[in-house]
């Protein structure tokens, strides 16, 4: 707990801060891990963001936002759609092997491990709002990868943007 | 008196040491034995004098000695040979190895510099390096963490450093450094990062920085005379590096400069050419964002620039004007001119007059180019010089959360870095490119210094329609702007070319083939798959009368990134994907050094 305090730099984390607002959809229709959703976001029963894909393919917003922001942020390291690359492990897998928690603790921390013949030095992007605003999408998209229920390539269908999330991301660019 | 004498004989024999300097530099680059600096010749030609290497017999080629580099990262550039000594560079930390060709390539030293680990990060795209250059005895690196420094060829200590740049705001470097005169001029990276680019040049004895010449800004940063430095032609008025951006965006504009470097030593003029504007999204960036995306004559004293030519303005597809500027002597309607060639990330090959920067060729040397119709080449035209941007693949017209797709070529350019080969045999470029589309989606970012600055989000695929490769090998004629032969390659090519006076040309590949072709016709005559993938550049040197080709192998870089899963065309539907070639499936990580001769 108190390594996940270190990771929210930027205060109220989607989900985790959602005490006392609207939950929608207690009963999902659907295999995934989604349980409810919550201010334009879907949530496992343990409250951990999830991926939301409907059964003829359009995926919720949050993991269309996780497959824009990582092109933009994470693919000049690890790849397109989180397979990895020469130089960077696959996130797909990465978010398959650890949980939520730590993902975001990784995420706004880094790794530095250096020996002579590699080195594998991921930056703190704790800072980074591009990163840190969008980093429940990032994870939902990745899960979708990794869960093997999410093709490679763009989302060819998405939910609506819901108010929520815009409010959301307004409040996080703009704050310190 | 006597202090007025004083002072002029220490002018002449400063000057004196820096024509002595060139004088030493030009020899080497004039003999074939050697390979003296990365790029063959100041004019970037990649071309050795050597032949008992041709193509009658290259087909008998064979491993003569290989080196392990001990670093397993993306390895471009290539080692160079002054004298019995070969200098091997890696990527980071940026070892160098000093080695004996009289003693089976012992190690005679080796520099291995401390840096912070926390460059490694913000270097995109993996941690190349371009390799070492060579002047007066003296072998300059330019680390990662935009360190300078230069060692005694000798003996590996160092004489002086210096420091370019700060990787806290994400300035790095990958690019080797371009020995003139009596100077070192050095460039900088770091254009997802939001740097302002630079160039810098130190002087080669001590270390000092001479002069510096920014690509944005007022005129006293970018060195810009408003009335004699010209732009097509044309003087290009005050604040030229401020007038075509918004607020103080040109303060963190991008417009990097890590490509190659050529000179030519009757103008006194260094050529290169500046990176993308920062960000990625373009509409967040108004204007024309002088002067990114240009190709710039700066005077090699000075660093004033004499002219400019912005190949994209206002870039909406990250396609950095960094490629080497190949420079020739030819015959155009029936005049010999002084030539500067260059093949753009845009996909369009250049041909300008290289002494007034007149724009003779601009034509597409990938047939798949479809952002553009072409450039206007009419000197009347109030839109002289500018390229007709088709609507449909506007990334800055569809704007902000629109997805443009099937832009051709990829925002890695028909060619990166790779650096093409000329032969003044054939008067024909050899070029390595790639043949790879995408769709493009800009939206808003925030910048924060030594954060990514990115604002897009983009996928890549094959070009369509085409032979379902990622890159061609061409041989392009620079004064018809026209592709003479077309070799398919199924991954992008991503290897400096060499041509040799033995008619034939030598690229890697990134599977690892080395692959020699004939020079007149593309016939492939000898191939040899080394331990990984190669993005390095083939060079050649002579020791002992026995001619060697040498390569570095370790896939990495923006290809190893891009290209190790494969690509998907996300139009193409469920049935294709997996349908493309991974790279993870033909090679895996290395840091080798192979030498080829031919058998005793």
């Amino acid at each position: 707990m108190k390594r996940f305090a270190q990771a929210l730099v930027f205060g109220a984390m989607a989900g985790l801060a959602s005490a006392g607002s609207a939950t929608e959809n207690r009963d999902l229709p659907g295999n995934g891990p989604a349980a409810y959703k919550e201010n334009g976001r879907y949530y496992t029963e343990d409250g951990v963001p999830a991926y939301f894909i409907a059964e003829d393919g359009t995926v919720d917003w949050a993991t269309f936002s996780g497959f824009r922001r990582y092109h933009a942020e994470c693919h000049v390291c690890h790849g397109p759609d989180g397979m990895g690359s020469t130089y960077a492990p696959p996130l797909k897998d990465a978010v398959e092997r650890m949980d939520y928690y730590d993902f975001v603790y990784t995420v706004s921390n880094g790794i530095q491990n250096v020996s002579a013949s590699h080195q594998t030095v991921m930056p703190t992007f704790g800072q980074n709002k591009n990163v840190m605003c969008y980093i429940d999408d990032i994870y939902v998209y990745l899960k979708a990868r990794g869960d093997g229920v999410l093709e490679r390539g763009r989302p060819a269908k998405k939910e609506a943007k819901p108010d929520a999330i815009t409010a959301f991301e307004n409040e996080c660019m703009a704050g310190g | 008196m006597k202090k007025l004498f004083a002072f002029t004989s220490t002018v002449a024999l400063c000057a004196g040491t820096a024509a002595l300097a060139n004088d030493e530099l030009i020899g080497l680059m004039n003999d074939p034995t050697q390979w003296v600096i990365q790029t063959g010749n100041y004019a970037n030609h990649r071309y050795s004098g050597l032949d008992k290497i041709n193509r009658e017999n290259v087909g008998d080629l064979q491993v003569a000695w290989t080196f392990s580099t001990g670093v397993l990262r993306g390895h471009e550039g290539s080692p160079l040979v002054i004298g019995d000594t070969m200098y091997v560079h890696t990527p980071f930390p940026n070892i160098v190895y000093a080695l004996d060709l009289n003693n089976d390539g012992r190690i005679k030293w080796k520099y291995e510099p401390k840096q912070d680990a926390s460059v490694i990060p913000v270097m995109c795209c993996d941690t190349v390096n371009r390799g070492v250059a060579y002047a007066n005895n003296t072998i300059f690196l330019h680390q990662a963490d935009t360190t300078v420094v230069a060692l005694n060829a000798e003996t590996g200590e160092v004489k002086w450093t210096a420091v370019n740049g700060d990787p806290s705001i994400g300035e790095t470097n990958t690019a080797t450094v371009l020995p003139v005169g009596d100077k070192v001029i050095v460039g900088i990276s770091g254009g997802e990062f939001g740097v302002r680019g630079h160039v810098t040049a130190y002087n080669m004895e001590t270390g000092e920085r001479v002069w510096r010449g920014y690509s944005m800004g007022p005129d006293s940063d970018t060195l810009i005379d408003p009335e004699n430095t010209t732009h097509l032609g044309k003087p290009v008025g005050p604040d030229s590096g401020t007038n075509t951006w918004e607020g103080d965006q040109w303060k963190i504009g991008g417009g990097t400069t890590w490509g190659w470097y050529s000179y030519d030593p009757e103008l006194n003029l260094v050529y290169y050419g500046s990176g993308n504007p920062s960000t990625w999204n373009p509409s967040q960036r108004p204007g024309d964002n002088r002067w990114s995306m240009t190709i710039f004559a700066r005077d090699a004293d000075t660093g004033m620039a004499k002219w400019l030519y912005q190949m994209t303005p206002h870039d909406e597809w990250d396609f950095d004007g960094v490629n080497e500027m190949v420079l020739t002597e030819q015959e155009v309607d029936g005049q010999m001119r002084k030539l500067l060639t260059h093949f753009d990330r845009n996909g369009l090959g250049y041909t300008l007059d290289r002494e007034t920067g007149e724009l003779l060729v601009a034509e597409k040397y990938d047939p798949a180019v479809n952002w553009t119709t072409g450039v206007d080449m009419d000197p009347n035209s109030p839109t002289y010089g500018r390229p007709a941007v088709v609507p449909e693949y506007s990334t800055a017209q569809n704007g902000e959360d629109v997805n443009s797709t099937g832009i051709c070529p990829a925002a890695l350019g028909s060619k990166d870095q790779q650096p093409s080969a000329f032969s003044p045999r054939t008067n024909l470029f050899y070029v390595p490119t790639n043949h790879v589309c995408m769709d493009y989606e800009p939206f808003r970012v925030s910048y924060t210094a030594g954060q990514p600055y990115v604002g897009a989000t983009l996928s890549m695929y094959p070009a369509p329609d085409s032979h379902g490769g990622m890159g061609n090998f061409i041989a392009w004629d620079g004064v018809k702007g026209e592709i003479k032969w077309s070799i398919p390659e199924q991954f992008s090519v991503w290897s400096g070319a060499l041509a040799t006076a033995g008619d034939v040309v030598f690229y890697g590949t990134l599977e690892g083939y080395l692959k020699a072709i004939d020079a007149e016709t593309g016939e492939e005559l000898y191939r040899f798959k080394t331990p990984s993938g190669i993005i390095g550049n083939v060079m050649s040197y002579e020791h002992d009368g026995q001619q060697y080709i040498g390569i570095l192998s370790g896939v990495g870089g923006w290809a190893g990134i891009g290209l190790a899963a494969g690509l998907t065309n996300p139009n193409d539907g469920l049935g294709a994907v997996g349908g493309y070639a991974a790279l993870s499936d033909y090679t895996a990580l290395g840091g080798q050094l192979t030498v080829f001769k031919l058998p005793d």
